[in-house]
């Protein structure tokens, strides 16, 4: 079971009070009903599912129950950051080179 | 007299404290302390089991958890029964029953056994060549036959009566092995303030200080100098010591799972006391202390009873006071078997000869074994033993070959070497690396873990402990443990032994046929690892498949580095390009009892019941679970069987009135000034101009069009909605609006909140609904006028707040009474009184479907299944024409969701009325075409209609609408079903009841 | 209420409690229902906090697993934006709430919530049992206060002293939870 920092309760909590909610940073198109095929495509569709690092989306369902962001090494299945809903992508990470 | 091979005066058991034991119907007695291994030694008894393939006799070859052979079933009583009990883990109690398995009729005489003449023919992969043909003989003939004859104990076939419990915890530094280097790791942690938990398998703590009479620690023996530490660390507010403890899994992040054994040593456990009890820890740092594990030697016939590791037996001896033989030999390749050898001739016993296969072996144990009168036979080998039920000789040959001589012996004690025990550091994903010493080793971490002593490579008491305690310091700084005054216990004397051996030995070569054991519990020998080599297998991963060696429940602790230097021999490539197979939990089993803990029975999973369940029960009604709600299904009076009753729920409901129970109906609280604006984008339909009091049918989509959940929404105030969801969608759709809420839209100033729990609701329709209802309401007008069909008000029923809503789902007038969940008993008790004086019925969930049927109205989930659009649902109306924006308005224009013929939900008309069409039927629009016919849509709700007088049924049909009136066909294994397209509507196609 | 109950000949419907009654002790612990509580769910953002502690008469805690409680009544926070609010001594925390014009949301919740006292030396060991959390006094002191979860359901727990919490969980979950607590209480000695 992971540990995993709400970046609203401040600390570590365990895994089982979250819900994995996907790939992080894909924004609903604002007219998103003008959108052709291919951008909703590319929107609803297209995920990246790297090997390494993913940006993804997390719930801490059973506690403060907000949605945030956490960095994660698919490989080693760590963490390296989370961070609040809105946020910019972080630009460096720490401890990850490249 | 707790057994003939007691030896006076030695071991730590008090023997007057004996316990009476049977092991295989027979009695026998032994003493309190003992294993069932160690008792069952004292009095003479080596034969315990057969083996898993060639039921060969197999005896004793540990004293731990390593154990492949002793696999025992201990049974308490005819529910109470574990099979593959290690006879050597197993503590002694009272009344204790054992049964040796894997024979048949008895364990002297096997009938099984003629697997091993036959033997040829059972090598390495023979299951997978030989039982190939024909392919359906394997399910019928093949596997019964195999699994019958291999295999080892037999599951008890009751349910477990025993309790198991589960605690997770949290500390600081967790210490994994409670041997010397554990100790002093915990003690050192433990001084500095911070969170301390160890664990040990054993019963007591101590670890090789067991059997190692030569360790001196603080000026007393190592064992007791271990006892004083546990006891001191007992005594810390701050350390946790928990004993018969084994870790068998390290997962991520330092967490580890640890299952207890409570009560499995006790004769009268008591009903509070759990078996076992899982633990989850943990921790900021781990300290891994897991010692290392004695390694057999390879050669003909090892698996002998009264062959077995030098270690086993000094701990037969110098722990629990038993001498495994009256004439033993010793067979090494490394130093510590001769600390056996010198215990047991102290002792009494007389050791026939050490045969070392080194040249001129020197060292202070060796000079002792000579000064003692031990005869040493350097540079030979044991090439085989003799005797069959226990081993009663061995035949010494020089090692390079020459002459034979064969000794007498009643037991043989051997010793490869010891190999570090990485398991845990594997699991815990660190790498291990191969060192000098022809040693696995931790290598690279993973974890915030740290190795010491034996399971690091570290040679030596001294070395060890001194590690142990750097470490144990170091853990607990960077938990945040605060340095305090050394207490480092000082070593005055140890024993000292590395090196040894990897795989066979002379006279088990490539070039023999001998049955040469690696793998004792899944009788893998040195010859099926070379086949598997010759046989074209180059990696580790493959030759452990084909062989299976390290694949029983012992998980090759024993075998592993034999077979992998073994393979590597034959590749002619070092032991590190072969490779180490990976460690995987568990560490040693686990019960499932132990895994599931509180989780049976009414703990399986949560029974959600509804405020008004006992009035439901006490009026007879039958259940069915809706995911974890029990809903009452129907309530038969005498003599009604389930169609009669929904029958008769159904015809009331139309006739005069009905009452349900709806509770478990999802509701969320939407409030705020943007309530509006939110539910506009996250419904299909229009909300903004709805005015309060009002209600509306709405549908949500999700992003790609499909119709995800619908519900009634009342819209209580400008800026307060009362939405309600499907019963299965509750928990879904909050979480859905939420993630827009959160993440999308968090610009809206609005909040959600569950209310499904906070009311309970009592859905009463029919004609008479406002009759039963109006007499118990204060404060709100319920006149068609005041309160058309879709509205909502707030006031009062029998003195308690209500939210009451007119709404439908049965087509006829109706009204859905929501009350705070404790009054929702009484609210229904009175509406029940009041519907008596209208003939009303309760109604259960079935009559429920084909009230709602009747009028076509949808179940999501049942009518649609995520590939349904609102068109296709024919509910096009309830999507806003004009809306720029919500949840899935892109997606209903994506090429596939506006083709022509797709599947839309139109009625069926069975042709014969009396026919009920089976929900799920295929529909096809020919019947006489070959199979595989094409299936152009599905049945999706069908029933008995005894308000239409007939069957009904809504499916899913391609281009559906378009087919009205045209003949379609169910085909079923004995008939076929002739069909008619209908429209969704059944009853009342005009909708007049609504206010009728 | 009873008055007007009186001259429109309606009887008052009588309260059913989903544990009422329900109690359990073990050689460290004890377990009871409590008894009912006013509960809302508010939601407010910073803005509000300063007008709606004005109101509820007492203020509502910032700080992650933090509570503040006064005159009966008590807050949690659960969230950002997110406070569960417990009246026990019989206040109308909807009606207090009413009279704050800034921006905020308060729900009734009464009877969704049920809540149940664990208390004695044994208290922690038996939370433990299903509750993941560090549950130890320096992780989680006395007026800690958490969402989180117990074997498999959700619970908010509430720590009300050294050796005493207050579990609140969803009213069809209870019987699960009381349960549960009953069998963990037995191996609470520990």
């Amino acid at each position: 079971m992971l540990l995993i920092r709400c970046p609203y309760c401040e600390e570590e909590r365990p895994e089982l009070e979250f819900r994995n909610a996907g790939e992080a940073h894909i924004a609903r198109p604002t007219d998103i009903a003008a959108i052709s095929d291919d951008d909703f495509e590319k929107f609803f569709f297209i995920r990246q599912n790297p090997k390494g690092i993913i940006y993804e989306r997390w719930r801490h369902l059973h506690g403060c129950a907000r949605f945030f962001n956490a960095v994660r090494d698919t490989v080693s299945d760590k963490f390296v950051m989370t961070y609040k809903a809105g946020e910019p992508k972080p630009s460096k990470l720490p401890g990850v080179s490249k | 007299m707790s057994g003939a091979f007691r030896i006076s005066n030695a071991g730590r058991l008090t023997p007057a404290r004996t316990a009476r034991f049977t092991f295989d119907g027979k009695a026998y007695t032994g003493v309190e302390g003992d294993t069932l291994a160690s008792a069952l030694l004292a009095n003479g008894v080596h034969l315990v089991g057969r083996s898993f393939k060639y039921h060969r006799p197999r005896g004793f070859l540990s004293a731990g958890a390593e154990e492949p052979n002793a696999l025992v079933e201990i049974a308490r009583d005819s529910a109470r029964k574990t099979p593959n009990v290690r006879a050597t883990v197993q503590e002694l109690y009272d009344g204790l029953s054992a049964k040796s398995q894997n024979r048949w009729p008895s364990l002297s005489f096997d009938v099984g056994a003629v697997n091993d003449v036959a033997s040829p023919f059972f090598s390495a992969g023979f299951y997978y060549k030989t039982f190939m043909w024909p392919k359906s003989a394997w399910k019928n003939l093949y596997e019964p036959n195999i699994r019958s004859a291999a295999g080892l104990g037999v599951a008890p076939d009751q349910p477990d009566p025993d309790h198991y419990s589960s605690r997770f915890a949290h500390c600081d530094v967790l210490v994994l092995g409670g041997g010397a280097a554990g100790l002093a790791a915990a003690l050192a942690a433990a001084e500095t303030g911070v969170r301390v938990i160890i664990a040990d398998e054993q019963a007591e703590f101590g670890g090789a200080l067991r059997f190692e009479s030569g360790a001196r620690i603080e000026g007393q023996g190592g064992w007791a100098w271990a006892q004083g530490i546990v006891a001191q660390l007992k005594a810390m507010g701050n350390v946790r010591v928990l004993s018969r403890t084994t870790a068998f899994g390290y997962y991520a992040q330092n967490f580890v799972g640890l299952v207890e054994r409570v009560s499995e040593h006790l004769a009268d456990p008591g009903h509070d006391v759990p078996r076992e009890r899982l633990w989850q820890v943990r921790a900021k740092r781990v300290v891994l202390a897991t010692g290392a594990i004695e390694r057999h030697m390879v050669f003909a016939d090892n698996d002998r009873p009264g062959v077995m590791l030098a270690s086993a037996a000094r701990t037969y001896l110098n722990h629990y006071g038993v001498a495994v033989g009256r004439n033993v030999g010793v067979y090494t390749a490394n130093d510590s078997a001769y600390g056996a050898a010198i215990d047991l001739k102290k002792a009494g016993v007389n050791v026939a000869a050490i045969v070392d296969l080194r040249d001129n072996p020197s060292g202070t144990l060796i000079d002792q074994a000579r000064a003692a009168g031990i005869e040493i036979h350097d540079g030979r080998a044991v090439t085989r033993v003799g005797g069959k039920l226990r081993v009663s000789s061995m035949t010494v040959q020089p090692k390079n070959g020459g002459g034979e001589r064969t000794i007498a012996i009643d037991a043989l004690l051997m010793s490869a070497g010891w190999t570090p025990s990485v398991h845990l550091f594997s699991q815990s994903r660190g790498k291990v690396a191969f060192n000098e010493d022809k040693r696995f080793v931790p290598g690279t971490y993973a974890q915030d873990c740290v190795s010491v002593g034996a399971c690091n490579g570290t040679d030596g008491l001294a070395a060890s402990m001194d590690e142990a305690y750097a470490a144990g310091t170091k853990a607990a700084k960077e938990a945040g443990g605060k340095a305090t005054k050394v207490s480092k216990p000082k070593v005055d004397a140890d024993e000292i032994w590395s090196r040894g051996m990897l795989g066979s030995a002379p006279g088990a070569g490539p070039d023999t046929t001998v049955k040469a054991f690696v793998d004792f519990q899944n009788d893998v020998t040195a010859k099926d690892i070379r086949q598997a080599v010759r046989e074209g297998m180059r990696s580790i991963e493959h030759v452990k498949r084909f062989t299976t060696n390290g694949m029983a429940t012992d998980q090759g602790k024993t075998s592993n580095m034999h077979g992998l230097a073994i393979a590597a021999d034959m590749l002619s490539k070092p032991i590190p390009e072969v490779g180490l197979t990976t460690f995987r939990a568990p560490y040693t089993p686990v019960t499932f009892g132990a895994i599931i803990s509180h989780a049976r029975g009414p703990l399986f999973d949560p029974t959600r019941r509804t405020p008004m369940h006992g009035w439901a029960e006490k009026h007879g009604a039958v259940f069915e679970d809706v995911g974890q709600w029990k809903r009452a299904w129907y309530f038969p009076r005498a003599g009604e069987d389930m169609h009669a009753a929904v029958n008769r729920e159904c015809v009331t409901v139309r006739k005069t009135a009905g009452l349900f129970d709806a509770s478990t109906l999802g509701k969320i609280e939407v409030v705020g000034p943007d309530a509006a604006k939110f539910m506009e984008l996250l419904y299909t339909n229009p909300w903004e101009k709805l005015e309060a009091g009002r209600c509306r049918y709405g549908i949500m989509l999700r992003e790609d069009g499909f119709i995800y959940d619908d519900g009634v929404v009342g819209r209580l105030a400008a800026d307060r909605f009362h939405v309600t969801t499907t019963t299965g969608g509750a928990a879904r759709v909050m979480n859905h609006m939420e993630d827009y809420l959160q993440t999308e839209f968090p610009h809206l100033n609005v909040w959600l909140t569950s209310i499904s729990e906070q009311w309970a609701v009592i859905a009463v329709q029919g004609p008479k609904s406002r009759d039963i209802i109006a007499p118990l309401v204060e404060g709100i007008d319920m006149s068609d006028e005041a309160m058309p069909h879709m509205s909502v008000r707030e006031g009062k029923i029998c003195g308690v707040p209500t939210r009451l809503f007119r709404m439908s789902f049965t087509g006829d007038r109706g009204f859905e009474v929501n009350v705070p969940a404790d009054y929702g008993q009484a609210v229904w008790e009175a509406l029940w009184a009041e519907g008596q004086k209208h003939g009303a019925a309760a109604y259960g969930t079935e009559a429920m479907h084909v009230l709602r049927a009747e009028k076509g109205y949808i179940i999501v989930g049942q009518d649609t299944d995520g590939t349904v659009t609102p068109n296709d649902a024919g509910l096009d109306w309830a999507v806003g024409k004009k809306k720029a924006d919500f949840v899935g308005i892109r997606g209903l224009t994506r090429l596939d969701l506006v083709a022509k013929g797709r599947k839309q939900l139109v009625g069926l008309r069975t042709k014969d009325p009396r026919v009920v069409l089976e929900e799920g039927a295929q529909v096809v629009d020919n019947p006489n075409q070959p199979i595989p016919m094409k299936m152009i849509g599905h049945v999706t709700s069908s029933y008995w209609s005894e308000n239409c007088g007939r069957s009904i049924a809504l499916a899913l049909i391609a281009g559906g609408r378009d087919r009205a009136g045209e003949t379609l066909y169910v085909p079923m294994p004995d008939k076929v079903i002739e069909v008619e397209v209908t429209g969704m509507v059944f009853f009342d196609e005009k909708g007049e009841r609504l206010n009728g | 209420m009873a008055k007007a109950a009186q001259k429109t000949g309606i009887v008052e419907a009588e309260r059913h409690p989903a544990l009422a009654g329900r109690n359990a002790s073990a050689a460290h612990v004890t377990l009871t229902a409590l008894e009912p509580a006013e509960r809302i769910s508010l939601r407010a953002p910073e803005a509000s906090l300063a007008a709606l502690s004005k109101a509820l008469g007492l203020t509502l805690p910032k700080k992650p697993k933090t509570s503040t409680s006064k005159g009966g009544r008590t807050a949690l926070w659960l969230g950002p934006d997110e406070w569960l609010v417990i009246d026990d001594a019989g206040g109308d925390l909807l009606a207090d709430c009413a009279k704050v014009k800034q921006l905020h949301s308060a729900v009734g919740v009464s009877h969704r919530n049920v809540a149940i006292g664990v208390t004695g030396p044994g208290a922690e060991t038996t939370l433990n049992a299903g509750c993941p959390q560090d549950l130890s006094l320096a992780a989680f002191p006395v007026g800690g206060c958490s969402r989180t979860i117990f074997g498999k359901v959700e619970i908010v727990l509430y720590r009300t002293a050294e050796d005493a919490f207050r579990v609140e969980c969803w009213r069809s979950f209870s019987d699960y939870v009381f349960t549960f607590l009953s069998e963990a209480a037995r191996d609470a000695a520990a």
